[in-house]
This record gives structure tokens, sequence and C-alpha cells, in this order.
């Protein structure tokens, strides 16, 4: 669901860095841009974390309630509220929580504490989702990068002939598909039909998935098929509006070999060019792995936020959430930078 | 000419425009089939969606074309009746969306001024956080009712749509018409509603289907997740949840409802992409 990339269209007014450069910027543009994107991103960051703590908040006595469902009296749930720190103001609350968040305390789960459990602690719960989630995605970015370029590079080189449209159009069907379509087509071929793949992606606790690399065929092959599909489209876009540049015709008049101009002015552009597009299709994976997760019952960062969310562990939600916002805003900001490195031309812009 | 008949002449020619390509041709034949199966599926449900009739996950015959699911339900009529929520929640998501979106876009750029960047970059927060991370935590918040539902996905796709509306608005505003308009002392609201919306129409219908097909994929998805519409409503997305664990013994209760909801959604990416190249060649938006 890489939504800006075709949504966004060109601003038509000039890059918005340009209108208030300072001394200091002039000096060290890039230095600058750098410290202004993490600026923004902590700041975007800052908002968000409010904006979701409001969310976890609204219900505030009904989760204890329902959670303590009847067996709570109403000195049970007064007690509960106590403990959670519900009892003060809004404000307060976030800032302790705040607080805990950069000593890495991540407060404590509301069910494990109406239940009673001796470690209420969230921190070490998180652990391994958290582990499993990060192993899944980095699987598929590392496939992930290089399938989407040189799929929509061929497709770009050759558009409109046979090969073009046998890329373009499978893309343009499968990465629309919602993931738990994908996921369970792909379990009914591998599982029902030929028998080679197991249908859920079960991790015993304290192992690690690398153990069992079958459980993540389907899972990893789900997230790619939505993912490059989406892809696809803009690097093949990329690549046909760079070799209409000047600079391509060029290279071909003055009769240097067509493999050479693809590679060294046609592919280097074309990455470029394909940087935004890669940063939002691996941002896609943070939200992506929410349901592809759900469907194998991967035990994932996904997983574990949609368990808190139906059990109304308000500090669990708030917990996953801000990780998954934190994963968001990274990968954009080193989308940014790294735009910004491996095109010198940007650079002169940003003064 | 009355507003009907040019409404009804401007739909007709768009599509024709779809039609004229296979694609197009292909994706509206399937759109209009899924429609159907979706809004009026229910009417020719052999069983009662909700009726038990036999052994759960029993494969398909017996008078049951898809066998039935994980608690002895019929699955065929489960799927004609499963349909109708999910396609009216992310419609009426993706008129919400292009409502309250068109009117940020508008307002945003035709002021010119403060406003216009204290509305974006409120929009711009929505996007700093996955899709489906925003719907969870607003059902967090109000429940997962289906005004929820609606609300929650309109307000994911907006940032797009109010977007696309200010880019064209601020390219639109400066031309000769609206100026002229603007000098005869046109109130505001006249300006916006006849001289600017009727002439970006065009760019912002342009991914109408893209994100008519996102309502669709994020409200099923949430169903999917057991956070959205609840069992034991018939809904595409709920059943192919709840049959996974029958997937060994009758797989047609998993693999029915995702081939609709696939059909439905590739279907309506197709129109949409047809409706684009239509409009590429028709010279864009004017």
């Amino acid at each position: 669901m890489a939504t800006s990339a075709t949504t966004a269209g060109p601003a038509p007014e000039s890059p918005p860095q340009s209108a208030k450069a300072s001394g200091r910027g002039r000096q060290h543009p890039v230095a600058w841009f750098v410290l202004k994107r993490v600026g923004q991103g902590l700041l975007t960051l800052f908002i968000v974390s409010i904006l979701i703590f409001m969310c976890t908040s609204v219900i505030p006595g009904d989760a204890v309630t329902v959670i303590l469902g009847k067996s709570g009296t109403p000195e049970t749930i007064a007690a509960l509220q106590a403990q959670l720190g519900l009892d003060r103001p809004l404000y307060v609350q976030y800032l302790s929580w705040l607080l805990g968040l950069f000593r890495g305390d991540l407060g404590d789960s509301v069910v494990a504490l109406a239940q009673k459990q001796p470690d209420p602690s969230i921190a070490g719960t998180l652990k391994n989702p958290l582990t499993n989630s990060l192993i899944l995605g980095s699987i598929t970015a590392l496939l992930l990068v290089p399938l989407t370029l040189f799929l929509g590079a061929v497709a770009g080189i050759k558009a409109d002939k046979f090969i073009d449209h046998a890329i373009s159009l499978p893309s343009l069907v499968l990465a629309g598909l919602p993931e738990f379509v994908t996921g369970a087509l792909l379990i009914y071929v591998f599982f029902t039909q030929l028998h080679v793949l197991p249908p859920v992606s079960l991790v015993a606790p304290g192992e690690s998935p690398l153990a069992t690399p079958k459980i993540l065929v389907l899972p990893v092959l789900t997230l790619l098929i939505v993912a490059v599909g989406s892809g696809v489209r803009q690097v093949r876009l990329g690549m046909i509006d760079v070799l209409q540049t000047d600079f391509v015709q060029f290279a071909r008049l003055n009769g240097i070999a067509e493999r050479r101009v693809l590679a060294r002015y046609g592919m280097r552009n074309a990455v470029a060019n394909s940087v935004q597009t890669i940063a939002q299709n691996l941002q896609y994976l943070v939200g992506g792995i929410i349901v592809v997760e759900a469907v194998f019952a991967y035990p994932g960062i996904g997983v574990y936020l949609v368990q808190a969310v139906l059990a109304r562990d308000t500090n669990k939600i708030l917990a996953a959430s801000i990780i998954l916002a934190v994963l968001y805003t990274v990968i954009n900001i080193v989308a940014d930078l790294l735009v910004v490195f491996l095109v010198p031309r940007l650079r002169t812009e940003l003064v | 000419m009355s507003t009907a008949t040019s409404v009804a002449r401007g739909s007709r020619a768009i599509l024709s425009g779809v039609l004229r390509s296979n694609s197009g041709r292909i994706g509206f034949v399937l759109l209009c089939l899924a429609v159907v199966i979706a809004l009026f599926g229910g009417f020719v449900a052999p069983y009662d969606p909700y009726a038990t009739l036999g052994v759960p996950g029993a494969p398909p015959g017996n008078g049951h074309a898809l066998g039935l699911d994980f608690i002895g339900r019929d699955v065929l009529s489960r799927v004609l009746f499963g349909g109708r929520s999910t396609l009216l929640l992310a419609g009426l998501a993706t008129v919400v969306t292009y409502t309250l979106g068109g009117a940020i876009g508008l307002i945003a750029g035709f002021s010119r001024s403060k406003l216009d960047s204290l509305l974006m970059r409120s929009v711009d927060v929505l996007l700093s956080v996955p899709a489906l991370l925003v719907i969870l935590l607003l059902i967090t918040a109000f429940g997962s009712t289906p005004v929820v539902l609606v609300c929650a996905a309109a307000l994911v796709l907006l940032p797009g749509v109010a977007r696309i509306v200010r880019s064209a608005t601020l390219e639109v505003s400066t031309r000769g018409y609206v100026e002229a308009a603007t000098a005869r002392g046109e109130p505001t609201r006249s300006l916006l509603l006849r001289e600017i919306l009727p002439n970006i129409s065009g760019i912002v219908t342009a991914d109408l289907g893209l994100r008519f097909s996102w309502a669709i994929i994020l409200i099923a998805s949430v169903n999917f997740l057991g956070i959205g519409i609840q069992p034991p409503t018939a809904d595409w997305g709920v059943m192919v949840s709840e049959n996974r664990v029958v997937i060994a013994s009758n797989a047609m209760a998993v693999v029915g409802p995702s081939v609709v909801l696939a059909v439905l959604v590739i279907a309506v990416n197709l129109v949409g992409d047809a409706y684009v190249r239509q409009l590429d060649r028709s010279g864009g938006s004017q």
C-alpha cells in the first residue's frame, strides 16, 4: 500500500527546503539537511506518540472493567486503576509513560496485572515477537530490493514488448490483492494441493524461526508478491523516463553499445529515481507484516498487536504501536537521506 | 442543458472510454459480476447462511457446491451473502474520503495562507504510521462498529485525496476564468463549486479506482484480523479467517471467499487503470 508514490504528484512550488536557507545551512547544506530531517522525524514521532497515547486512553476505565469482567467489584477496579496510575491526570500519565520509554520501560500489561501474574512487565514479552518480525522483514527486504529493481528495469527497457506485459500485468493484478487473500491462496496451492509447505508458521517459544526455514517461505512469498508488484510499476516508469533523457540519447548517438548505455546511464539514474519507491515498499512491510503474520500465525509483533487489541490490553497496544511507528519513521528518514547521497544534484537544491 | 443529462452524457463517455481496451472490458465484466454477487447474491443463496447443515468442514458434494464451513454451514450461501458488508462499507468510506479530503484540499489550495500548510501538515501526520495501525488504534479507541470502520478507512485514504485536490486547485485557480470570476466579485463558495471543482474533477477522479480498491482491502483485512465485523456474520474476510482450521478437509471454504474478493479487487483495479488511460488519451482533465 505505497500510497504517496502514486498520489503525491510533483509539488508545483519550489522545493520547501530552499525557502529557509540560513547562514549555517549554506556552509554545510548536507549536514544541515540531515539535522533538519532527523529533527522533523523526532517531532513527527512526538506528535504521533501523543495521538497513539490518546487512542489507547479513550477507554481507560472501560479497559479495566472489561478485562476484570464479572469478577470486577468497584474495589478491585479502583485498585487496578490505581496500580496502573490511571487515577492521575492524562498528561501526567503520558509524561511518565514517555520517560519510561526512554529508560526501556514499556509499562505493565493490564491483563497480566488483572490476573496477578508475577511479572506483568511488557518489555520482556516484546523481545521474541520483535526479533521474529525483524527476521521476516529483513529476509523479505533483502529479496525485495533486487527483485523490484530487476523486474522494473527489464519492463522499462522493453516497454510495450511482450516481456513488459508479462511483468507488468501480473504485478498490476497481484499487487492489488489483500495480503490475506494472497496468503490463503498460496496455502491452498502449497499445502492443500502440493503438500510441500506448512499452512502455519508456528515458532516454539525461545526458538528462532531460522531453525526451520520452511515456515518462512510462504510469509516471505506473500509479502514479496504484494510489495514487488507495486514497486515494479514505479521503477518501470522511472526507467522509461531516464531512457528518454538527452544524455541517454546522446550516448546512443555516440555509438556507445546499448548494453553499456543501459548499465552506465540508464540503470544508475533509474536506481536513484527508485530509492523513494523502494523506501515506500519497505515502509509497506511494516504495515503488511501485521496481516501476513496473522495469516500464518507467525508469532511476530503484528500478531502481538492484534492480540493486544482483541484483549484490550491498552499498554501492550501502546508499546507495539510505538515500535511500529518508530520503524516506519526511521525507514522514511533513511530513504530521504539516501536519495540526497545518491543524487548529488539534489544537494545544491538543499541550500 | 440540465445537470442530469450532462452527467449521463459524461458517464456514458467515460464508460465507452473504459471499454475501448481489452483489460478495461474484462475488468468491467468482472466488476459487474462481483458487484452483483456481493449485493444481490443473497437472494439466490440455496441455504440459510447461518444454519448448521452437516459435518463441519465437509468437502463439496451432497448439494453443497462449495462444501460446509468450520461449523457445518453452507459455504456457497455464505459467499453469496458475504460481500455486501465489505462492499458497502468500502463504498461509503470512499465517498467520505472524497468529500472530506476534497473539502480540505480545496480550502488548502484556495486559501494560499497559513491555513494551507496547517491543514496539509495535520493531514500528513496520518501518513507517518502504517495505515492498518491507524485503523487498529481507532478501533481500540472507539470500538469496531460499522461507523468506526468507515471513518477509519476514510481517514487513512484522506491524505492522498487532499493532496491531489490541493495541487489541482492551486494550478486551476491561477487560470483566466477563475481570475475573471474573482474580479466579477463572485462569492468564494461559487468560485470553489462552480469554477474550480468542475475543472479539477478529471485529475481528482483519476485514482478513484485505486482508492476504492484500497478501501475494500482495508475493510476486508480488518474483518480478517477479527477486529472488524464480528462472527457469525457472513463476510468474506471473516470467512477466510475462521475457515482456515478446515482447510485440509474443505479448502473451498477458504478459497471460495478469497477468490470472489480477489476478483472484486482485480476488477476495480483494471477498470480504474482503463479509466486513467482514457483520461490520458482525451488530453487530461480539461
